[in-house]
């Protein structure tokens, strides 16, 4: 082999290409190894995390148990906790924000990926779309509570005068509540929805809305009536990873939910979730408190973690499907 | 139609063709029509959050804007003027941290992810599990770290903040890295293995050097995220109202203050002074996350 390259090559005694040195092969395995290694560290890095926050809120799960989640009282002085209406304003908030948010963002989703601007424009509205998400919660936060509640405030009174009898507008908004902060947290999960919404309608192969175009359908019978059910395990997967992102943000909640520990369905209400109590107690709380905190967290960890899996099994399983067909 | 008609349709010239136009009246096309007009509307009334926000924080950040902003140090309750020098060094030193301990891991971890093992079973729970990390509530990191790190060293401080952080930027920086290295094209990867390269050398000098720009980005998107984060820090890095390099060294392990802390803190006060300060603030916040955003967008672009 050598003789050979030196025929052909007559100046040069080596070979343009040579197997690895022992040491080369040896820092191969090291690097490898050590790859795997950090691999294994992200794994062990989620387990640790459960198994930190569960430990610490270990005391506190053996002394409350399951009532916890059904008692309505936090009184640090007497010992009682319960998050009943924490969960409920969880869901309460997250629900409404992924219908105005969901919305939104499956309609700019349609309105980016369905032909109804010039490339150019497209992209500045895509820009605009995922600016949205780059700004941070605590400045949503600070813009609901100095500029979206002074708006929003006086047609709120409006409907609780004249539409008080409907239970969503049976309370004033006396400042924070449940409407600004369900309206800032479906800002917040627009772009998470319109971006997944967005891959999931681009993946579908352009003859299949040809297809519905020759059949003489309008653009919005292709749309609704072709486009949207095919990419619909997308836009559904879309939707639950919105609703996850919901469920975990704390501080645009913690700044304009209100933190008052109650069940109410008004709108206008103030009220609380998990993650702003986290929050809005942990700051101030003593050893017992930490510890009922930490079994909300491990609440929350879990609502959060369910949503979340949910979401990605559905997106893998609908790329998936895509793929084999 | 039977085949008869139809052949007796295409063979004779005095058929009429159907008309394919559609009337712009007809129900079909105004219902269209109807639908293109709420989208247009809807995806307009979408855009007015991010340019209000925008605006407010011009109008009311962009007229306290100074330099002793940049140098002098939070005011207390009744004092007028300060500023939130502490609050900038104290967001770099932790975002500096959080980026130490997530990058190099994140995308030592990628390697194996995109390059060694791709369908290993270990490679397919890790992305997992980076995928569910990425939906970890922020303030869940927080109180990781407070569990952690906090109670373990006994005091508030800037790497426990800074560990709470890195938490939130790992899946981002795997994940991205991940996808970057993957689209490095199999010939390359071939023709590197082919010249006698150990996957190890591969890796160095062919995956690595291509899929940089792809990395960068995503790293400076996770820098950028973690830069706004308030939740992790709330009760990992608390607030200080000192600087956080003390009688000439810098002393990590205090209370530090954060940009964001303090737009949360100051935006619940009653005192006019320290609402402008939050305006203020956030402008500087939203500004230098907003010049990463275009940073890494101008990087990932010029790969393509």
């Amino acid at each position: 082999m050598a003789t050979n390259t030196g025929q052909t090559i007559p100046d040069s005694d080596e070979p343009i290409s040579s197997p690895p040195t022992g040491s080369e092969v040896l820092f191969d395995r090291i690097f490898r190894g050590f790859t795997r290694g950090c691999t294994w560290f992200i794994i062990l890095l989620v387990i640790y995390i459960v198994v930190e926050i569960g430990g610490k809120a270990f005391p506190a799960m053996k002394e409350y148990g399951l009532s916890f989640l059904t008692s309505t009282t936090w009184d640090v002085n007497k010992g009682r906790f319960g998050i009943l209406p924490e969960i409920w304003g969880t869901l309460y908030s997250s629900l409404l924000a992924l219908i105005i948010g969901g919305f939104f963002g499956v309609t700019m989703a349609i309105f980016l990926t369905q032909d109804f601007l010039p490339h150019k424009l497209q992209m500045v509205f895509k820009n605009i779309v995922e600016l949205l998400a780059a700004i941070p919660s605590v400045v949503y936060g600070l813009w609901g509570i100095f500029v979206l509640i002074p708006i929003i405030r006086p047609a709120c009174d409006w409907m609780n005068a004249h539409l008080g009898w409907i239970p969503f507008f049976g309370t004033t908004l006396s400042g924070p509540g449940m409407l600004p902060a369900a309206l800032v947290l479906s800002i917040m999960i627009l772009p998470t929805v319109a971006a997944i919404s967005q891959d999931s309608l681009l993946a579908i192969p352009p003859r299949v809305k040809e297809a519905a175009y020759g059949m003489g359908t309008t653009r919005w019978e292709a749309i609704l009536r072709v486009m949207v059910p095919t990419a619909a395990h997308g836009i559904f997967g879309a939707l639950v990873l919105g609703l996850g992102r919901a469920l975990g943000e704390t501080m645009a909640l913690a700044m304009l939910v209100g933190n008052s520990n109650q069940i109410s369905l008004s709108l206008f209400s103030p009220a609380n979730t998990l993650a702003a109590m986290l929050a809005l107690n942990f700051p101030e709380a003593g050893r017992n408190e930490t510890q009922v905190l930490m079994y909300a967290a491990v609440i929350l960890l879990l609502i959060t973690l369910v949503v979340n899996v949910i979401g990605q099994v559905i997106i893998t399983w609908a790329s998936s499907e895509r793929g084999s067909k | 139609m039977t085949q008869a008609e139809l052949n007796l349709a295409t063979t004779s010239d005095m058929v009429e063709l159907p008309n394919l136009r559609r009337s712009l009246w007809d129900r079909r096309s105004l219902t269209s029509a109807g639908l293109s007009i709420g989208t247009w509307i809807a995806a307009l009334v979408a855009c007015v959050p991010l340019f209000s926000v925008l605006i407010m924080l011009i109008i009311r950040g962009g007229s306290k804007i100074s330099l002793a902003l940049f140098t002098e140090l939070p005011p207390t309750a009744f004092e007028m003027g300060g500023g939130f020098g502490n609050a900038i060094v104290g967001t770099l030193v932790m975002v500096g941290i959080a980026s130490i301990l997530s990058v190099p891991l994140g995308i030592t971890a990628a390697v194996f992810l995109s390059e060694f093992g791709p369908t290993t079973k270990i490679a397919e729970i890790t992305r997992f599990c980076a995928k569910t990390l990425t939906g970890l509530p922020s303030i869940l990191a927080g109180v990781f770290a407070y569990a952690a790190v906090v109670l373990v060293t006994g005091t508030y401080s800037a790497p426990a903040g800074g560990i709470a952080l890195a938490l939130l930027m790992v899946p981002t920086v795997i994940l991205t890295a991940e996808e970057s290295m993957k689209m490095v094209p199999r010939i390359m990867k071939d023709a590197a293995v082919g010249m006698g390269c150990t996957q190890t050398q591969v890796v160095w000098k062919v995956v690595l050097p291509t899929a940089m720009p792809g990395m960068i980005t995503g790293v400076i998107l996770a820098v950028a995220r973690a830069a706004g984060e308030t939740a992790p820090l709330l009760f990992t890095a608390l607030f200080s109202n000192y600087w956080l390099i003390q009688g000439g060294k810098l002393e990590v392990m205090q209370p530090t203050a954060s940009l964001a802390v303090l737009i949360y803190n100051f935006s619940g006060m009653p005192f006019e002074n320290q609402i402008e300060l939050a305006w203020a603030a956030s402008l500087v916040l939203v500004f230098i996350v907003l010049v990463l955003n275009l940073v890494s967008r101008a990087i990932g672009e010029r790969k393509i």
